[in-house]
Order: C-alpha cells, then sequence, then structure tokens
C-alpha cells in the first residue's frame, strides 16, 4: 500500500500512514493539538493549516467547502476530520 | 430617584433615544433557563427599533411565545412596510422566535445576519429555499436615511453567531447577549432597576466564561467607541455609566494566575483519587517528575479533600491537567466524573491533559479518562499510565519519567523520534 508522510508541526512529529487514511485518524492517537468537535464535517471545529503538500489531501467537498466558507477559512486552511492523506503534507492547528 | 418607569403596563414601545426604541418583552415567571440558568426573578427579552429618515431597522426578536407583546410594541411605532432592515445580532430561539412571522409580515424587508449565522438560520427556519438574507461583519454598515447602524463582528459570544450593532450618532451599542443578564424588571434602565450586579455576574459566569478568549477581542472593538447606552438582548439597559460594564468585562476575562505565578510559568495541576495509596503514590512521583522542569509549576490535589467549584477555578488557568484515578468496577471512581462533567463553563480547548492509575484487574479507568479529556478538546500528548496494583520501583520511575515528559511538552522542550509508523501508536 502507498504510503505519505504527515508532520504536525506544533509537536514536531511526523507520522508514516497509509495513503488514504484521514488526518483525523493520526493527530489524536500522536497527541497534537487539532481538536474535534462534531467529528463529521460540520461544526468546522478542527480546521487546520496545511503548510506544505496543499495538493497532497484530498481534494474538499462541497460541505467542506461550505463549512470552511461559513467559519471564514483562510488559504489552505482544511478540516482534519475530512481531510484524507495522498502524499507528504505538514500541517497545524488554524 | 423617580420610579415612574413600568413597562409591564403597557405594550407600547418605550423610547430610549431620539428615534431609537425598546420592543421588547418581559418573562417575569421563568426560573431556569437553556437548563443551565437559575433566573430567580425571570428575564427580559430585549428588541430595539431604531427609526431612520428612509426607513426603520428592527435589531433582533423575542422568544416565540412572546411574540404578541413584541409586536404590539412594534405596532404601537411603525407600520410593516416601513421597516427596511430586520438585523439579528444573534440567532438563539429567545432571539430569533419572532423572527419568521416578522419576515411575513414585513416581507420587503432585508436581513441582515453575520456570515456564521448563515447555517444556523436555515437550521432555525428549517427553509433552504427562499431565504433572503446579506451576511455581514465588521466595517458594513446600512444606512436608514440620515443616520447608519454599523456591524461588529464579536464571535462565539456566546454562539459563533454572534455580532454587535452599533448607531453612532446615538452611541448606543446593540450587543446582543454580550452584557446582558437574566434580571426583568419592569423599570427597564440600569439606573432604576433593583440591584442586579449579583445577576450580571452569575450570567457571565455561565454564558461568557468559556469564551474570555473571544471576549478580549470583542473589547478591542468596542472599547473604542462612544458609548452613551449599552443596549443588550437580556436584562436591564446600561445608560448609566455604560463604560463601567465594559471595563468589568475585561476584568472579569483578566487571568489572575499570570500575575499570581509570573507570565513566564506554565500550571500543571494533578487531581487524584486513591483506594488503598497506590494511584496517590503514582501522583507523588509524577508530580516529582513534572516539578524537575523549570518554569512549570506543579500542583497536588486529593479529590476527596476538595470541592468542585474551587477546582473549576483551578483548572480554568491551568495550562495541563492530569487526573489519577483507580479502576472500581470497570469504571474511574465518582469525584473524577463529578469533576470532569463540570467544565462547561470553562475552556479547555488545547489545555494539555494526561491519565493514570493503579487497578486491580482491567484498568479501564485511565482510557476512559483519556477519551474524555479528548472530548473537551485537550491535547493528549502522552499515553497514560496504569499500573496493577501496588507500583514497583520501576513503575515509579516511569511515573517520574511520565510527569517530566507532560512538563516538557508544557514548556516546549519535549523530543519526539524523528518519525513513527502509524501502525505503532497506542
Amino acid at each position: 500500500m502507498a504510503k505519505a508522510k504527515i508532520t504536525f508541526e506544533d509537536i514536531g512529529q511526523t507520522v508514516n500512514v497509509p495513503a488514504g487514511t484521514r488526518v483525523i485518524e493520526v493527530s489524536e492517537k500522536i497527541g497534537a493539538g487539532i481538536i474535534y468537535g462534531c467529528r463529521e464535517g460540520d461544526c468546522g471545529t478542527c480546521m487546520m493549516h496545511v503548510t506544505e503538500g496543499w495538493n497532497n489531501l484530498t481534494e474538499p467537498s462541497v460541505l467542506e467547502e461550505k463549512v470552511l466558507k461559513e467559519n471564514m477559512a483562510g488559504r489552505h486552511d482544511r478540516l482534519a476530520c475530512q481531510a484524507q492523506i495522498l502524499g507528504d503534507c505538514k500541517v497545524k492547528p488554524a | 430617584m423617580s420610579t415612574d418607569i413600568d413597562v409591564s403596563n403597557h405594550r407600547e414601545a418605550v423610547e430610549i433615544a431620539d428615534g431609537v426604541y425598546w420592543i421588547g418583552a418581559l418573562d417575569p415567571t421563568l426560573r431556569t433557563f437553556d437548563i443551565i440558568l437559575s433566573t430567580a426573578n425571570g428575564t427580559t427579552y430585549n428588541a430595539y427599533l431604531v427609526r431612520g429618515e428612509d426607513g426603520v431597522a428592527v435589531i433582533d426578536t423575542v422568544k416565540a411565545c412572546f411574540s404578541d407583546e413584541f409586536f404590539a410594541r412594534l405596532e404601537s411605532q411603525v407600520a410593516y412596510h416601513e421597516i427596511k432592515a430586520i438585523i439579528l445580532n444573534h440567532l438563539e430561539p429567545d432571539h430569533s422566535g419572532a423572527l419568521p412571522e416578522l419576515m411575513r409580515r414585513a416581507p420587503q424587508a432585508q436581513l441582515y445576519i453575520s456570515q456564521r449565522a448563515t447555517s444556523m438560520l436555515k437550521a432555525l427556519l428549517n427553509a433552504d429555499a427562499d431565504l433572503c438574507y446579506t451576511t455581514v461583519t465588521t466595517g458594513d454598515q446600512i444606512s436608514l436615511g440620515g443616520r447608519a447602524l454599523h456591524f461588529l463582528h464579536t464571535p462565539f459570544l456566546h454562539w459563533p453567531d454572534t455580532q454587535c450593532t452599533y448607531l453612532p450618532d446615538a452611541a448606543i451599542l446593540f450587543s446582543g447577549d454580550i452584557f446582558g443578564c437574566h434580571y426583568c424588571d419592569k423599570r427597564l434602565f440600569n439606573d432604576r432597576v433593583g440591584d442586579f450586579r449579583f445577576s450580571f455576574d452569575y450570567y457571565y459566569a455561565h454564558i461568557m466564561r468559556p469564551f474570555k478568549k473571544h471576549v478580549m477581542a470583542a473589547l478591542k472593538l468596542i472599547e473604542p467607541l462612544q458609548l452613551r447606552q449599552i443596549a443588550p438582548t437580556h436584562g436591564p439597559i446600561l445608560r448609566d455609566r455604560p463604560r463601567r460594564y465594559v471595563t468589568h468585562y475585561r476584568e472579569l476575562s483578566t487571568s489572575s494566575l499570570s500575575h499570581a505565578i509570573g507570565e513566564e510559568n506554565r500550571s500543571l495541576i494533578i487531581f487524584y483519587m486513591s483506594s488503598y495509596g497506590n494511584t496517590a503514590r503514582m501522583a507523588e512521583q509524577i508530580s516529582d517528575g513534572a516539578s524537575a522542569i523549570e518554569d512549570v509549576r506543579v500542583s497536588l490535589y486529593d479529590l476527596q479533600g476538595g470541592e468542585t467549584d474551587p477546582f473549576v477555578d483551578l483548572i480554568e488557568e491551568a495550562d495541563a491537567l492530569l487526573f489519577g484515578s483507580p479502576t472500581i468496577n470497570g469504571d474511574a471512581v465518582k469525584p473524577v466524573w463529578d469533576l470532569l462533567s463540570s467544565l462547561a463553563v470553562v475552556n479547555l480547548k488545547g489545555k494539555i491533559g494526561g491519565a493514570f492509575g493503579s487497578y486491580g484487574w482491567s484498568g479501564e479507568a485511565v482510557r476512559m479518562i483519556e477519551d474524555r479529556m479528548r472530548g473537551l478538546k485537550m491535547q493528549i500528548p502522552h499515553a497514560g499510565l496504569r499500573v496493577k496494583l501496588i507500583p514497583t520501583d520501576e513503575e515509579l520511575s516511569a511515573c517520574r519519567t511520565f510527569g517530566r515528559q507532560i512538563a516538557e511538552v508544557l514548556v516546549g522542550k519535549h523530543h519526539n523520534p524523528e518519525v513513527v509508523e502509524l501502525a505503532d501508536l497506542v
């Protein structure tokens, strides 16, 4: 299975994960600072900023785009409960 | 002082400034608000009306069951066709209850809400189509002809959608729930009503306290304004020395711990319960380990000897919290849950957490506490420590290491392996 590296910049930790893993599945296990509310893409609590490898995450769905807009997300902000890791990337809490 | 104002004996609008009216409702018999708040003398649902040369703006409405009073007061001053704008500073049902009917009666009126209010509006009105609204933020304004209303983006006070509206020519801030309180008094104004200081502070403690960071951000927008009146959505209208309520909010939202231990220090609190002294020994060793790290101030509390409310105060200002509990019948002990279920009034977002405990059979408590902490939006940087019955010297050493590691995270000195495999994580 293809692997990818995701780095949580707030704790300086990189995790090697199978491609397709959602960020939420990794960040809590590693103890990173991204926090979660509804865990289903509705509340916007888990907004994270992608500092590198923006294109190595799955495209945001229409629903995620809507929630990002409502929460006034900045450029390269994503929901950690929705984004799946396809290639190497670096993230931190938004 | 004269007490001639009595809004309970009529259903007319009350002029609070030139062309500005209170059109709210009194709810004196309410004794519990939103399940969580005691309301010893009820509350008010304050709504306002601002008249300009070109039309009228309605600012907020009331709880649905008080619609008749709201519409009666509104109709005493304006005809529905005059309403040009409806502004909702906050969409909670006690302020948006009369909105659908108001929109039906004044279909020409434009609705102004914050960006974050849009999904709530749809959920409250249960209508996806035909909803016409304009989103506004700080810097936006609407003209009513000869006077304008300005918007302030003040989110999370106490919902994501909240905003304030300011009328510069009268220096009135329509503040939504900010500066509000559940205090029902027919005399309406802060210089006429009874002593509502307790209600004001109680409201802050239960509604605004979890959002102190957002209070401070809002105050940055509010403090530069000239203020002749603050017109909140609950409780007295603050026309006598309104500035002191702004100052009071800043005091209530300012950390006192940093004054006590210094800005550079981080506070780590260890709460524990122990049946046979094993979890207590773990707590002491964890405390010793954490105390070895410079700039970390460690406090150790046995839950058996304390009360919930003071502990909640401590937790609010702590940077890290560790909970120790034995496992009894597959669960953490009740005092731990009592404290962990009393934290809705403080903001725990991003605080460092951890758990530990001695057990006899299966030791579920530690993982259950960690899950609860994650649910409270805390960060759990290290998996908790579980010790079967009496800790060995080696296990006590692991406790010291655990305490040190948590403290290192607090001061940013932790060292993690460069890359780990997802499959290797607990």
